[in-house]
């Protein structure tokens, strides 16, 4: 069984969190779960169904895309303190790339129907999550358009 | 004769020995390859007068039948004996140096242009950001803050590329993360599954280390967007527009600010920069035409 207590702890020790009062930690930390993966494993695979997001507390992930016939693309990686996933939030509620971790990875789970429950019951927890989830998925659009755009690109098109 | 109005670096830096205009004979005596198309080559002078410039500087490198280019220096100021210049291959002069084998003579003016702020800066945490090959212009100001590294606070290096492939000197990079005191860090657009560091653009690395932003100075080379961006992070950190320098590129032809080939607004950028700081430039980069 989780240790809600505990959970709640580590939850305020996470930067993504530090926003959120007692109160929504505690009803946050309902939702979530300490998970543990070893290296190479996928924490989730393109086309699953989006049923939770996690924070990374310890190890690196590996975003990846892949194409028959070419090796799998790695196009991001993330980190301690990094969230991972925001499928969830938005229907279907499918991955889009795959997770696989680098290493030893430790993280907190969010059941994504709790969650999504939880924002529906309560509109201030809704609206706190996605104020907290815009930055990061702004900071990524961003970072997913400097990509494309290709910042080391030269005169001679290259 | 130098040209009217000509000013090629601030008193203190170094400037050409003799007349801007006149070459001096150098002789290839060690070429390397970085990438697919980026080398290294390592210049001795035929007159064996030593070569002393400052970090930031570039050179006009002319390859004999072929043309003239300006070419930033990479090599450690405090080394005289050789000269030392990372060049990629975009055109026909920079693809004639980078056939240049050992032996091959070629000519060079310089060094011209302002440097690094690598004397204003000690005292301060100093925060170096590259991009692509933005590290060969950066590392003699990271040399100069490894040799001296007493006078500085926190020091970090933060270095993007393409892919792993494309990243320059790669090998010495990984000497300075094993340093316990320089905070360095690289990462790559994409990568197969193979490459263990990090992936995503170079911006998101400003994001993950500490400094103090209201006593840190930033120098920041790459590509022009990836500058643009960098900038825009290092502001969110809170470091101030005139701590952030960066080194600008335009199509330099005379290096001494006479012929307006590299003209950008009211700056040469040949005479003027490369390096700028940022507050005295800021307002040219939305404008696209220029």
């Amino acid at each position: 069984m989780v240790d809600i207590h505990s959970v709640s702890e580590l939850l305020k020790d996470i930067e993504f969190f530090q926003e959120f009062g007692d109160a929504t930690i505690e009803f946050l930390a309902g939702c979530a779960s300490n998970v543990a993966y070893r290296p190479g494993d996928f924490i989730f695979r393109e086309g699953g169904a989006a049923d939770a997001f996690f924070i990374i507390r310890h190890g690196d992930v590996a975003l990846e895309m892949h194409s028959p016939g070419r090796e799998p693309l790695v196009f991001e990686t993330l980190h301690p303190g990094d969230a991972l996933g925001w499928s969830w939030m938005v229907p279907p509620y499918k991955w889009s790339y795959d997770a696989r971790c680098r290493g030893v990875v430790r993280g907190l789970s969010f059941d994504a129907t709790c969650l999504r429950g939880k924002m529906e019951a309560d509109h201030e927890v809704g609206y706190q999550l996605m104020r907290r989830f815009l930055p990061v998925m702004s900071r990524r659009l961003l970072g997913a358009r400097l990509q494309l755009v290709d910042l080391y690109a030269t005169e001679n098109g290259r | 004769m130098k040209p009217a109005g000509a000013r090629l670096a601030d008193p203190g830096t170094a400037g050409p020995a003799t007349d801007p205009m006149v070459p001096r004979p150098f002789r290839v005596v060690r070429r390397r390859r970085e990438t697919v198309d980026t080398f290294t080559l390592d210049l001795v002078a035929e007159d064996g007068a030593p070569f002393v410039f400052a970090p930031g500087q570039f050179n006009m490198i002319y390859a004999h039948g072929v043309g003239e280019v300006p070419i930033s220096i990479s090599g450690d100021a405090a080394d005289g004996s050789r000269l030392v210049h990372t060049i990629r291959a975009v055109g026909k002069v920079s693809a004639a140096l980078c056939e240049a084998r050992p032996g091959t003579m070629v000519a060079v003016r310089g060094p011209y242009g302002k440097p690094w702020p690598t004397t204003e800066a000690e005292g301060h945490d100093v925060v170096f950001v590259a991009g692509g090959v933005g590290l060969a212009p950066l590392r003699p100001a990271i040399l100069n803050a490894i040799a001296n590294r007493h006078r500085f606070g926190k020091v970090a290096v933060l270095y993007g590329a393409r892919t792993p492939a494309d990243m320059l000197f790669p090998e010495e990079v990984q000497r300075w993360r094993g340093m316990f005191s320089m905070d360095v860090d690289a990462t790559v657009d994409r990568a197969t599954p193979d490459w263990l560091g990090r992936v995503g653009v170079v911006t998101k690395l400003i994001d993950r280390i500490e400094f103090d932003p209201a006593h840190t100075i930033a120098m920041v080379c790459g590509p022009e967007v990836m500058m643009r961006f960098s900038v825009e992070m290092l502001s969110r950190r809170g470091v101030a527009d005139d701590r952030i320098y960066v080194s600008m590129e335009r199509n330099m032809k005379c290096a001494v600010g006479f012929c307006g080939h590299c003209q950008w607004g009211g700056e040469f950028v040949c005479r003027d920069g490369p390096v700028f700081r940022h507050d005295r430039i800021a307002h040219l980069n939305p404008i696209r035409e220029l």
